[in-house]
């Protein structure tokens, strides 16, 4: 490469990079650099004082993060497992759809691309509408909503990256099977989910990744109440930064959020990775 | 893929069934926003006995939804704007020219793609205020492009990949620098592309709602998202009028899914880095 190409690669890429790394890595390093000190916006005299690890010891000691992090756990297993099960069976469906496909496939999309405020919104006028609030006045009903809401929204996409999946797969396999009596069931256990187990895997760490750090659907539909009975770790983050001003330990909570994110996000790089190198060698 | 008639019928009717279970609660949130208040909170009905506009008068009229419709719409526009400008040279280096450090970059970027917002929301909320932009245009601009710029890439590197390499360099051997198959061959030919990435990005730049309730402070800046969740009746929900609200932040989105399906299904499929 002459001297003249690596200038225009820096002509081409230092703008988009530099923005990145202003609206981004940066911030995440101020985070990091406020959860190690005590910063309390309700008492500017006590300035910022640094204190090392203590806001991360707070958190473990801290019963309300506890389950925060014990809802989110929860809210991402029950989510995924559903939006798995029924993207897959939209997925399969639509594979099979011959005639007017491209018309089913976009009405299947609405739903995801529906913010999710307004989705969840619409949700809880629905859970309201027959009966009134009783739904959100329950600790473990409250769930209901929120998960009937996010399976809503995310089904679809989870169907459509299946669905990609499932196009790759060379229907000459399903074929031959067929021809040697292999019922559907077992053409489907053998065949169809082994080949389409990388496109399954990546909709997991995917969903997995955008449902550890859930905000908008909870925020609507119950605050995180009754109480904090429903409340994710985002949101409890949200409200110790924002509610309460405690810029440090806020901050401490909200890397925990980042660090898992971050895990999730370098096997889903991996994952992607690992694709492409097939793209490349098939 | 070999079914049976009755398999393949058994298939469809499943996926209509899913399908239309998806679009129920759209449909249903239509029906009641244009029925009278007093419909509201009888019995859920599908089939509306009289069609009324009560509900969106009173969004336009009393709400001035149209503020928060311009914010949207200028807060995406804009942002849609700048990622696309900035991104697309940046994946047209990593797609076409030879540097090192190439994987690392694309690896940064979605690794960026990653971020929970919650985790850089405070310290983009100081930054803001310290430079005058909480409530603002550009502090909601520039927040979004930490989720737009490495959208914009990922997507537009896979699209610069895909253009047949033989007309950038048939321009080349013209005499054209590299600048110029960039601008002039690379560009136009990945406009299909640009679309995709655009629609995408607009998409996700009109729902987003963390960012817009943390950094807008009146109704005069709050984007559609944050002015309908924070919709407030006196003494209740007003649901004729969140619903209303609903539909109207919905349309935009459904005129672009029924327009572009298969572009945004492409692009889903291709980035998936945004669920």
């Amino acid at each position: 490469m002459n001297g003249n190409e690596s200038r225009l690669v820096w002509l081409l890429t230092v703008p988009a990079l530099t923005v990145i790394a202003g609206v981004a890595t940066f911030p995440i390093l101020w985070t990091f650099w406020e959860s190690l000190h005590r910063h309390d916006l309700r008492m500017p005299w006590i300035g910022m004082p640094f204190v090392g690890l203590d806001n991360y010891l707070e958190v473990f000691a801290d019963r309300r993060a506890w389950s925060a992090l014990l809802h989110t756990v929860f809210f991402v297993a029950t989510t995924v497992a559903i939006e798995l099960v029924l993207g897959l069976a939209l997925a399969l469906g639509l594979h099979r759809v011959s005639r007017g496909r491209g018309l089913l496939r976009t009405a299947a999309l609405l739903p995801w691309a529906v913010p999710t405020v307004v989705g969840a919104l619409i949700w809880r006028f629905i859970f309201e509408s027959p009966l009134g609030p009783v739904w959100f006045a329950d600790a473990s009903a409250a769930w209901l909503p929120i998960v009937v809401a996010d399976v809503w929204k995310a089904t679809p996409f989870v169907a459509l990256l299946l669905l990609a999946g499932l196009q790759q797969i060379d229907p000459a396999l399903d074929e031959a099977a067929s021809l040697d009596g292999a019922g559907a069931l077992r053409r489907l256990r053998e065949i169809t989910l082994p080949l389409l187990a990388p496109a399954l895997a990546a909709a997991i760490v995917f969903r997995s990744l955008d449902a550890f750090r859930v905000f908008d659907v909870i925020y609507v539909l119950t605050g995180g109440g009754p109480g904090t009975a429903t409340e994710p770790i985002s949101l409890y983050a949200f409200s110790v930064l924002f509610r309460e001003l405690r810029i440090g330990y806020g901050s401490a909570l909200s890397m925990l959020v980042f660090a898992v994110s971050f895990v999730l996000a370098l096997v889903w790089i991996k994952l992607l990775g690992a694709a492409r190198a097939g793209d490349v060698g098939s | 893929m070999i079914v049976t008639p009755a398999g393949r019928r058994l298939a469809v009717a499943g996926t209509m069934l899913l399908v239309t279970a998806g679009l129920v609660p759209l449909y249903f949130a239509l029906v009641s926003s244009l029925g009278p208040e007093a419909r509201l909170f009888e019995a859920p009905s599908l089939r509306p006995d009289r069609i009324v506009f009560d509900h969106y008068r009173a969004l336009f009229e009393h709400r001035d939804f149209w503020t928060p419709i311009r914010n949207s719409l200028i807060v995406a526009g804009a942002t849609t704007g700048l990622a696309l400008a900035l991104g697309a040279p940046c994946a047209y280096a990593i797609a076409r020219l030879p540097f090192r450090g190439k994987a690392w970059i694309l690896s940064g970027v979605l690794a960026v793609s990653m971020f929970p917002q919650v985790s850089i929301v405070s310290p983009l909320f100081l930054v803001l205020r310290t430079v005058g932009l909480v409530n603002t245009f550009p502090g909601l601009v520039l927040p979004y492009l930490t989720f737009a710029m490495p959208l914009s890439i990922w997507l537009l590197v896979g699209v610069f990949r895909q253009l047949p390499a033989a007309v950038e360099e048939a321009a080349r051997l013209d005499g054209a620098s590299r600048l110029r198959a960039f601008w002039s061959v690379a560009l136009p030919l990945a406009r299909p592309g640009l679309a995709t990435t655009a629609i995408l990005t607009f998409l996700y730049s009109w729902n987003e709602f963390l960012f817009a309730l943390s950094f807008t402070l009146g109704p005069e800046r709050h984007t559609v998202p944050v002015a309908i969740a924070l919709f407030r009746g006196q003494y209740q929900v007003a649901w004729g009028e969140v619903l209303a609200g609903a539909l109207v932040a919905t349309l935009p989105i459904v005129l672009l899914v029924l327009l572009a399906e298969r572009r945004i299904v492409s692009g889903l499929t291709a980035g998936a880095i945004k669920g």
